[in-house]
């Protein structure tokens, strides 16, 4: 049994981690972009991320001033019995982390009809869904807004095919991706309805940068969508270069008959998650 | 293709004291790596509104802002020793739409990130302003070079609030110059294609 306090405190250490340490393959990943990034001013730029790196974990300092909306995907395992009051326990650990390491709150109380701050950067967004065996896998995404706002979602039909996939990918960080601090990690979703592709964009991020799809042809596909995209020349800081994306990581899904829906969720190059299991 | 001896790691950047007079300021190029120290004012979405407003109201910029700087930012609270453990950057372009009346107010110059609109860029040039570029995602880094905040306006606002800040030696590029010169549509025609055909997604 897993007690919905447990998650909570699963939430805050992902949430306190995620906050001031660059995701290792992220970090990896900057490093190599160095090599390969053909822009002095480029280099620079990412000179300057790499430091911001090393400052935030020394300092225990949060890699960006835009700490996000916080993401808690909880992954239940089949034979697991989770009890409590679920959101509640993870909107207090949310509070807390924020207070606790000192970082920014950016909650609107609702998009439309009072913009007020919350203060505390409740509520999270919580999804659920199961995996065989027992335990929940508790991650979280603090997503900043710049980027999220770079973000998109087409129904295509399935006649665009491929190609139409490429193309509106491709279209929407041209249009969007200088202002969402490159270089960019680029999740992809094709497939499902039009409220989850989305979701597939987004849990496309979490995958680890440098591993490759399983399946050949969705793997051939990512490497199109980033050589495409690095020939934008957006570059570092989107000041230009040759690195515009440190990967495109790309999820498909079943989708109706007459639909092809494509989401683009754009990361940033602080992007930021953590995952902690509870048993 | 691209490859030039300017820019940073190959100049030492140009100090820049702010507030800037406009005769500084005409002096710099889209593209120079600059150093910025003295006092800047935060201002995101909502500030900016509340700016408006107030211009609207009186005709001139409230709490003293002429001449001065407006920084696209919200800091994290006081950390590390420092007056804010993180500091850079928002998107420029969602401020687009009221900074045409402020740099005619007498805004000099703005920080942010990211490309801006045509009516930006020609107001820039029509008032002799700067729009510089701060890395984004730096911002702890950024925050080493911020030495003191103090609440000015609207605290109600939170990460939105009017803030003063002091600002040694803040790296930046000059994206968009007093003339009307944009960093970021010369980098897109000199970068575009430039990257290899197999990209680098490992």
């Amino acid at each position: 049994m897993v007690a919905a306090e447990a998650i909570g405190s699963a939430v805050y250490d992902a949430i306190v981690l995620a906050a001031t340490t660059l995701r290792p393959d992220a970090l990896k990943a900057m490093r190599t972009a160095i090599e390969r990034e053909r822009s002095p001013r480029g280099r620079a730029i990412l000179v300057q991320l790499l430091e911001n790196a090393t400052i935030a974990a020394d300092d225990r300092v949060p890699l960006c001033q835009d700490t996000g909306s916080v993401w808690v995907l909880l992954e239940v395992g089949e034979h697991e019995c989770v009890c409590g009051d679920v959101p509640a326990a993870v909107d207090r650990a949310v509070a807390a982390a924020y207070a606790d390491a000192l970082l920014r709150t950016s909650i609107a109380r609702d998009a439309l009809v009072d913009r007020s701050n919350t203060g505390d950067n409740t509520p999270a967004f919580i999804d659920v869904t199961f995996r065989p065996g027992s335990g929940v896998t508790v991650t979280v995404m603090l997503k900043g807004g710049g980027s999220d706002n770079a973000s998109a979602v087409r129904m295509l039909a399935p006649g665009d095919g491929e190609a139409g996939v490429i193309r509106f990918v491709v279209e929407t960080v041209a249009r969007t991706g200088a202002s969402a601090c490159p270089p960019l990690l680029i999740g992809v979703g094709v497939g499902a309805t039009f409220d989850k592709v989305g979701g597939l964009a987004k849990k496309a991020l979490l995958r680890k940068i440098g591993s490759r799809h399983p399946d050949s042809g969705v793997a051939a596909l990512e490497r199109r969508l980033s050589a495409e995209i690095d020939a934008l020349g957006i570059g570092p800081g989107g000041l230009g270069g040759t690195v515009t994306a440190l990967a495109v990581h790309v999820l498909t899904a079943p989708c109706h008959i007459a639909s092809l829906p494509v989401a683009v969720n754009v990361g940033c190059s602080a992007v930021r998650s953590a995952s902690v299991e509870v048993v | 293709m691209g490859e030039t001896e300017r820019g940073p790691g190959f100049a030492a950047a140009i100090e820049v004291s702010l507030p800037a007079t406009r005769k500084a300021l005409a002096a710099l190029r889209a593209g120079d790596e600059v150093v910025l120290t003295g006092p800047v004012y935060t201002a995101r979405d909502s500030t900016h509104e509340r700016l408006l407003t107030e211009l609207h109201l009186s005709g001139e910029l409230p709490h003293g802002l002429a001449g001065q700087t407006l920084f696209y930012a919200g800091p994290t609270p006081p950390a590390a020793g420092r007056p804010a453990g993180a500091l850079g950057p928002t998107t420029s372009k969602r401020m687009d739409r009221a900074t045409p009346a402020l740099l005619r107010a007498g805004i000099v110059a703005t920080i942010g990130k990211g490309p801006r609109s045509e009516e930006v860029r020609r107001a820039c040039a029509d008032n002799g302003a700067v729009y510089f570029a701060a890395v984004g995602g730096a911002a702890a880094l950024l925050a080493t070079h911020v030495t003191d905040a103090e609440m000015v306006a609207y605290p109600e606002l939170g990460a939105e609030a009017l803030m003063r800040l002091e600002l040694d030696r803040f790296p930046a590029f000059v994206a968009i110059d007093a003339c009307g010169e944009n960093l970021y549509l010369t980098v897109a025609l000199e970068w575009r294609g430039a990257a290899d055909a197999d990209g680098g997604d490992a």
